[in-house]
């Protein structure tokens, strides 16, 4: 049986990482939910991102 | 963003920004030719607010309004612990089995792809991922027997739980597999109308028909519909995919039993019929097919009024009495962006060419997408209206200014609008609206003319904002409701060649 199989046979469990709207109606509905406080890697900066990914 | 919605609505506010200093939010505030050699200099680290505006006091009022929003938005979210990593999230709820993504698309994709490599299912709402981006994510996803759900995802139901902007369907035995996000919501909202139910509403995105995708996703959806034992009838919809792919899908289907209805949105019908499945001819003749199948009744093509057909059609002449000389044109104002299609579709079925941001015939693409012409149909959710805003299914007030440039316009008689509820969406988009609907028509009676508004609502008894509730309210404000996008666009058809 697929992963995706399986995953129609459980409950949900929700990881939600961005906008908080989605986790919130989420959680109204009882699902099992964690909110990320997500922030962008470097801190948005596009310049300490590429360099970042050099030091990979 | 939804800040930015409550600051749109403060008196004397042409356009506001408001954001950290990150190169994106930089690059919307020159869209929105806000920008000044002070933002220019900002770092991500800072926090900024850009109004457009004649008056000092209203810049003010704004600030003000931002420390009060932002201070409550603190408070609601004290309560529960937020991980920053996505490492410290699984910690958090180690049998996590879904990650929904809406993080900015530059980063989406390694986010997912984290996911993955952690055995979980990703549901991806993010746009602007690269294309090879999602090729890898979901071969990837392939490989683990996964679930990637997107890019541009808007729409999944997994396990009767609506995810980002979908509706609470009841429990059923029909699986549906879409590459539309409003395509996926008007047919399981239709589903669930009829008195029937879904299994599982499994998004794909819309690039995943393309040749280069593959249809990786759709194939693996079909599958596992397929293996599915609750899954007793399956559901495609699509726009038409590559030739190849779509030989692949079909073929995919023909490898169980279980019955199928495809609609590939504006295709040729005979393709799907040729490979042993029903071809839905509308989202709304999906639904009906499906549902058909599923109780197991006689398969039948609804493409007409499903009630009170000769009243809708009497009163489609009467009501065209009332337009002045010179009133003559429909303009289709939509929120989401494959209900915009299918009215256009059906308008040119019907011998109407319409002209869109999205024309089905490149002749009919609006030179200015702020300047309607003839009868026109606008996919409000395309980036040109939405550049620093909100989607027009949570944010309406782009749709308003639509609606009143609309009604200003001697030659328009018929605004058709669709109302799309559900989660992820506005909790109260008819009470927002309805203002702009009756100001417009009052403006259009100062003006000697009648203007009739068309309308559907797409959604279920049981979402938030209530089915009934909402066709009753616009009902009740002299809009005439239709049961679908399809009856809608068929009833705006019959008023405008009804005109004498």
């Amino acid at each position: 049986m697929s992963n995706i199989n399986e995953l129609f046979g459980k409950e949900l469990k929700v990881i939600n990482m961005g906008l908080d709207s989605f986790g919130d109606d989420l959680k109204e509905q009882n699902i099992k939910t964690v909110q990320m406080r997500w922030r962008p890697p470097a801190g948005g900066s596009k310049k300490m991102m590429s360099l970042l990914s050099k030091l990979k | 963003m939804i800040v930015t919605k409550e600051l749109n609505s403060i008196s004397g506010v042409k356009e506001v920004l408001v954001g950290m200093g990150t190169d994106l939010n930089k690059e919307l505030t020159g869209n929105l030719n806000l920008m000044t050699p002070e933002i220019e200099e900002l770092t991500p680290n800072d926090f900024y607010i850009a109004v457009d505006t004649e008056k000092e006091e209203v810049f003010e009022e704004v600030v003000s309004k931002v420390d009060e929003l932002l201070s409550k938005k603190a408070e609601s979210q004290t309560s529960d612990y937020q991980p920053a990593t996505f490492d410290s999230a699984v910690d958090a709820l180690p049998d996590a089995n879904m990650v929904v993504i809406s993080v900015p698309g530059e980063y989406a994709a390694d986010e997912a792809k984290k996911a993955l490599n952690k055995g979980i299912h990703v549901m991806l709402f993010s746009d602007n991922v690269p294309i090879e981006k999602e090729i890898e994510l979901k071969k990837l996803a392939h490989e683990k027997g996964l679930l990637v759900m997107g890019p541009d995802c808007g729409t999944a139901i997994i396990n009767g739980v609506p995810l980002c902007f979908a509706n609470a369907v009841n429990k059923g035995d029909i699986g549906i597999v879409g590459a539309s996000g409003t395509g996926i919501q008007e047919v399981s909202s239709i589903i669930g109308k009829l008195g029937s139910g879904i299994t599982q509403a499994i998004g794909t995105g819309g690039r995943d028909l393309r040749a280069e995708v593959g249809g990786i996703m759709m194939i693996d959806g079909i599958r596992a519909l397929q293996k599915d034992p609750n899954t007793e009838v399956i559901v495609l919809i699509s726009k038409p995919p590559a030739k190849e792919i779509e030989e692949k899908v079909l073929n995919t289907l023909k490898e169980s039993d279980k019955p199928a209805v495809v609609h590939f949105i504006g295709g040729d019908p005979e393709v799907a019929k040729a490979y042993g499945a029903y071809a839905g001819l509308t989202l709304e003749d999906t639904a009906y097919k499906a549902v058909a199948l599923s109780r197991g009744e006689e398969v039948v093509d609804v493409v007409d009024f499903t009630r009170d057909k000769e009243e809708l059609e009497k009163a489609a002449k009467e009501e065209a009495t009332k337009f002045s000389q010179g009133q003559k044109y429909l303009r289709g104002l939509y929120s989401g962006g494959t209900l915009a299609y299918e009215a256009l579709q059906i308008l040119q079925e019907e011998g109407i060419d319409g002209y869109s941001n999205i024309p089905l015939k490149s002749e009919f693409k609006l030179e200015d997408v702020f300047k309607s012409k003839a009868h026109t149909v606008l996919d409000l959710g395309e980036d040109e209206f939405t550049v620093g805003k909100p989607h027009p299914m949570i944010d309406p007030s782009t749709r308003i200014d639509v609606i009143l440039k609309e009604a200003k316009d001697p030659e328009v008689a018929v605004i058709l609008l669709d109302f799309v509820i559900g989660y992820g969406a506005n909790r109260d988009i008819v009470g927002e609206i309805l203002p702009g609907i009756i100001k417009a028509r009052e403006y259009a009676e100062k003006e000697g003319r009648h203007l009739t508004f068309v309308a559907f609502v797409c959604g279920t008894n049981e979402d938030p904002q209530n089915l009934e509730k909402c066709e009753v309210t616009l009902k009740e404000n002299g809009v005439y409701v239709l049961p679908s996008n399809a009856q809608a666009v068929r009833f705006s058809e019959k008023l405008i060649s009804s005109i004498k």
